[in-house]
Order: C-alpha cells, then structure tokens, then sequence
C-alpha cells in the first residue's frame, strides 16, 4: 500500500490547478451566468493535452494514468465542472470507448482528432424515456447493408452542438431486447442532423446540452464499433470508466467549497470572534474534511484498479454515489456557514451547490449506482 | 542562439513560512516546491523565443540537492531541453553564484537568464555576482527581449521609463515582470517528454558562503481591518486621531 503520488502525478495536478487558478477563475461567474461556452478555454485544454490525456500517444494522447486523470478533473472541478464536464466525457467516454472498442482505421480517422483536441466528442445514449433504463433504446439503426439508416432522439448531450463527432447508440434488432443495440461514430456534420436549442440549465451552465435528432441519417456500416449487437455493452463498459471522472468532478467541487469555507471561516467574524472559532462551524468543516477525503480516496482507489487492468465496475459505483452525495451535502453546507454571501453568485458556493446537483444525477444517478453495487453485493456474498 | 536559464527552487508562495527552534533557519517540513515565478518568466521567454525560431537550446541550471530535480523536471516539461543540477547546498548569494560560475564554464550559453530575485531570500544579487564572476556583460531589470539575426534588444525598466538597449554575447540577463506574460503550464505531452530529457547531476567544487544569517523573525502580525461608512467622516476624522494618533 502506497499513498504516495508520483511526481508526474503532482506536475499533472500542479499544471491543472494553474489552469484553473489563472485562467478559468476569471470569468466563470459571467459564463455561468449567461450560458457561454468555454470556446477559448477548451483550446487551451486541447493545447495541454487534457482532452486526450489517457490515450496512448501512438494515438496523440497524453499517455497518462487515471490517478493523473482524477487529480486533474478535482483541480478543474474546484473552479468550474462545466470545463472539466467535457474534458471527462471526451476522455473517459468518447475517446475510452474508441481505443478500447474501435477498429484500427476508427482510431486513425477518430480517435486521433479527439485525443489531440482538435474536434471533441459526445456521448449519446439518454433519449425522453430512456436515460437510467438505457436497455429501452428508440432510436432507431436500421440495418441497410453497407450502411445504417439512423432515426431517433436523444437528449442531455454534453457537448451536443459543438462535437465534431458522436458515439450513438441505437436499437438495430428491437426483438433481441439489449442485446440489438449498437454504436455507431457519426459525424456531427451528416445531413439529417438536427440539434435542439441550449437546454437552460440549474448548474454546469457553461457546457454545451442540447438534445440532437436523427432524421434518416446514413452513418456507414464501417463506422459501427465492435460486433453486431455490441452497443449496449459498449455503453455499460464505456460508464464504468465514464462514472470515475464524474465521482472526481465531484470530489472536486466538494474541495472547491470546502476550501472557500475554510478561508471565509477564518476571515469573517461573528460575536467577536472568527467563525472558525465557533464550535458549529469548526465540527461542520470537520464532517467536510472527513467525506471529501473519503470520496477522494474511494475515486482513487476505482482509478488505481483501472490503471492495474483489475474489475473497477464496483469500486467506480461507489466512488460516484459517495463522491456526488458528499458534494451535496458540502456545498450545501459551504452556502450555510457563508450565510447570505453564500447565496449570491460572487463567492462561488451557491454556483459549486447547482453544480454538485448534476453529479447526482448524470451517468447513472446515486440510485443506479446503488443498484450497481446492491447487485455485485448479492453476487458476491 | 543557446539559452540558459537559472532556476531557483522556492517554497509554494502561499506556504506558512515557520523557523527552526533556534529561529537561525526556515523549517521546511512539508513544503511544496515551486520554480520561483521571476524565473518562470524568463524560462516562459526562453520557451517562447524557442517556438518562434529564434533560439535552439534552452538549459536550465539550480543548485541544490536531489530535491530540486523535481522542480528542474518541471522545467523540462515546461519545454526546456536539458537541465543541470549543481550538487551543493546555497548557502548564500555568493556561494549559489560561485556554484553556477563554474557549472556555466563547462556548459556555456549564449544568453543567460536570472529571475530578478528569488521568492524565498529576495536577495536580488546572484545574476550580478554571476556575470562578474564569468566576465560576462550584464543587464538588469530587463522586461523585454528580443533576438534579431545574431543579436539581441532589450528593453529594460528605468525610473519614470524605459531604456531600449543591445549588448555583446555572452551577457546575463537579470529579468523582470514583463518579460513573459503568463508562466507557461507544462502540456502532457510536455510531461511526457520531460521522461526522456537529460539532467546531469554535476559536483561542485568548495565554496564557502561570504555571510551568515544570525536569526529570522515574521513580521507584526496585521491587525484587523475596520470598516467606516462613507457618510461617517467624522467618526472616521475622530478614529485617526484619538485612535491611530495619525493625523
């Protein structure tokens, strides 16, 4: 056992807490507030390596590990969880998914582009009446020979408009249930093509959501990922990785919090004394302490699994559902000891609260991911 | 052109500086290390003028033990291509200067850079003594620089302007805010291929340190701020007075 990071780890921590700390910080207040996407923001991510930083470099990655990857996201996240939404879906989703699953001549013409950052990616699976039982897929692949005929609605697309390239899932033999689904990579710019407008968000305002609809758009038959009927285990296998980046987002909005309570307890004063000095505040920040570090070292724990090729499904559950659940509850608290400063935008706690409401939520809400670890409890006992 | 870059290795400027008991040295347990900022700005200029064509090789040298390899790693990943460390404990202004005379000797550059002064002891004096020390012409408070063909223009900070001036090659160039912008942020693949960049470790010959520190205090600590509403001058007229004793 070793709870030592390596200095690369540090550097890579290091080099995202700068980013975050001189650049992002400077208008995320304004971004949040009127919806801008991170156009700028996202070069830079690019220019670092950050967008593909897991990929192997023979495929213009970074070649980092996922312990790396999780430091990075916190740091990112501490600031502002719509930039560090899609750097975790293109690496942990989009670009997993293609050098796991794809075909040699799909990392060529795919994968390379996203893991430079020259294009990002999206990941679509969640359609109206299919997000947490994504088994109930209505869009529609239709097996045409050389090609799919695509048709279908999906929705909660990170990165929905600005992606230059989409990993679909859809229903191609509805009568083999799950096991009829595949994947396909579509190219943002295939006529049939129709993004939704900007769904107004309650947090992560600045990332791109949109739904996106398919109208008989042909998406060539080479460009299906795996065998026929692959796509929904694809899509399980590709969130088990995707669920240690969200469970870091919120590690990382947890700590953002927390150290902006640390800081304004030991500033602000009340009954003659700092806040710090209060024992109700001084135990509240005690409790954050306890779960963030228990969140940060459960999110560590699915990364190092991952990085040792060992089963890391379990330990990526338990990671989100405690990581987004402690976020709650800590930025929650963080507006409390801030008291009416914490409810206006200027000291970032009431935007950290919005934020950490998603990771309850998005790839696989704390209830699915209490069924995850419910049944491998089962299973195992 | 080559371009050497000296790098002081410095405590995190948000550290909580503590001293050793007998208040003669900094206690630097648990620190975190960073490239002290003056000198990032002129690596950041040197990696800048690197990209643009205008230099070839960036190296970059500190003094210090093993700990400072990190900290040159960082340097490497930033984009620099070489680094040296120079194996002795700086042990003042003098002794680091002298360390780096000698280092420079075996591994010349044609532009030498110092950061203005270092976070840490502020003692501003080691790119001075170094360009002494190797006979070099030297340049201080320089906020700009520019490589045109084989020569160099700077422009250096001077009271109520600024001076625009050239010198013969070698020279060390003490640098200050302004020669970069922004302190360039390793890239992964930066990270990456720091791995494979060499840092030689080099002896040191014997220095002694010309001063010694006798002992170390903090400052006062600030005592709290009070808030007076505009409207309330004479509150504020009578505070000064009777209170601060200022006015």
């Amino acid at each position: 056992m070793n709870f030592e990071y390596t200095e690369e780890q540090l550097m890579i921590r290091q080099a995202a807490r700068d980013f975050a700390q001189r650049e992002l910080i400077k208008d995320v207040i304004e971004r949040d507030t009127h919806s801008i996407y991170p156009t700028e923001h996202v070069k830079v991510l690019a220019e670092l390596g950050f967008l593909g930083m897991l990929v192997d470099p023979k495929y213009d990655g970074g070649g980092m590990d996922t312990i790396s990857y999780v430091l990075a996201i916190e740091e990112i996240s501490k600031v502002d969880s719509s930039v560090s939404v899609i750097m975790s879906v293109n690496n942990s989703l989009v670009c997993y998914g293609l050098e796991n699953f794809g075909s040699e001549a799909q990392k060529e013409k795919y994968l390379k582009p996203l893991a430079r950052g020259d294009k990002t990616g999206a990941f679509l699976l969640s359609e109206p009446e299919a997000g947490s039982d994504a088994t109930s897929q209505r869009t529609t692949a239709e097996d045409k020979g050389d090609y799919y005929l695509l048709n279908g609605t999906k929705n909660w697309i990170t990165s929905g408009n600005t992606a230059g390239t989409y990993l679909v899932i859809a229903q191609t033999h509805p009568e083999k249930g799950h096991k009829g689904i595949n994947v396909l990579i579509v190219d943002r710019n295939t006529p049939g093509i129709t993004v939704g407008p900007h769904e107004d968000k309650m947090g992560m305002r600045s990332s791109d959501t949109h739904s996106v609809m398919f109208n008989d758009v042909k998406v060539p038959r080479e460009n299906r990922i795996g065998e026929d009927g692959f796509g929904f285990k694809f899509a399980m296998k590709t969130l088990e990785g995707g669920r240690i980046g969200i469970a870091a987002q919120a590690v990382g909005i947890a700590a953002g919090a927390f150290e902006r309570s640390v800081k304004y307890a030991k500033e602000r004063k009340a009954f003659g004394t700092e806040l710090m000095n209060h024992q109700s505040v001084a135990f509240k920040l005690a409790e954050m302490a306890v779960k963030i570090e228990n969140a940060r070292n459960l999110c560590l724990k699915a990364a190092w699994l991952k990085d040792q090729n060992k089963p890391y499904g379990y330990a990526s559950a338990m990671a989100k559902y405690y990581a987004a659940e402690a976020a709650m509850w800590v930025t929650t608290e963080a507006v409390q000891i801030h008291g009416g400063y914490g409810y206006v935008k200027e000291y970032h706690v009431e935007r950290l609260m919005r934020e950490a409401k998603l990771t309850q939520i998005y790839e696989g809400t704390s209830e699915i991911q209490k069924i995850v670890i419910s049944r491998q409890i089962n299973n195992d006992y | 052109m080559n371009i050497l870059v000296c790098i002081s290795n410095v405590p995190d400027t948000t550290t909580r500086i503590k001293f050793t008991a007998d208040n003669k040295s900094v206690d630097y347990t648990g620190v975190q290390w960073i490239i002290n900022p003056w000198d990032e700005l002129a690596l950041t200029r040197a990696i800048e003028l690197k990209e643009a064509g205008k230099a070839n090789k960036i190296m970059v040298i500190s003094v210090g033990n093993s700990t400072v390899e990190a900290t040159l790693r960082k340097a490497l990943a930033a984009g620099a291509d070489e680094a040296i460390r120079v194996d002795a404990e700086a042990l003042d202004s003098f002794s680091t200067a002298s360390h780096l005379a000698d280092a420079i000797k075996q591994y010349p550059a044609d532009i030498i850079l110092c950061g203005i002064e270092s976070s840490d002891y502020n003692g501003s004096s080691v790119g001075g003594m170094l360009a002494e020390m190797l006979d070099l012409p030297s340049v201080s408070s320089v906020s700009s620089l520019e490589i045109e063909g084989g020569s160099i223009k700077i422009t250096r900070e001077i009271e109520g302007g600024r001076q625009q001036l050239e010198t013969a090659l070698p020279a060390v160039l003490v640098v200050q805010k302004g020669i970069a912008i922004n302190p360039r942020i390793p890239s992964m693949r930066g990270i990456m291929t720091a791995r494979t960049k060499p840092l030689k470790v080099i002896t040191a010959s014997a220095v002694n340190a010309e001063s010694q520190i006798n002992s170390y205090e903090t400052p006062p600590q600030k005592s709290s701020c009070r808030m007076i509403d505009p409207e309330n001058l004479d509150e504020l007229v009578e505070l000064l007075h009777k209170e601060a004793r200022v006015i």
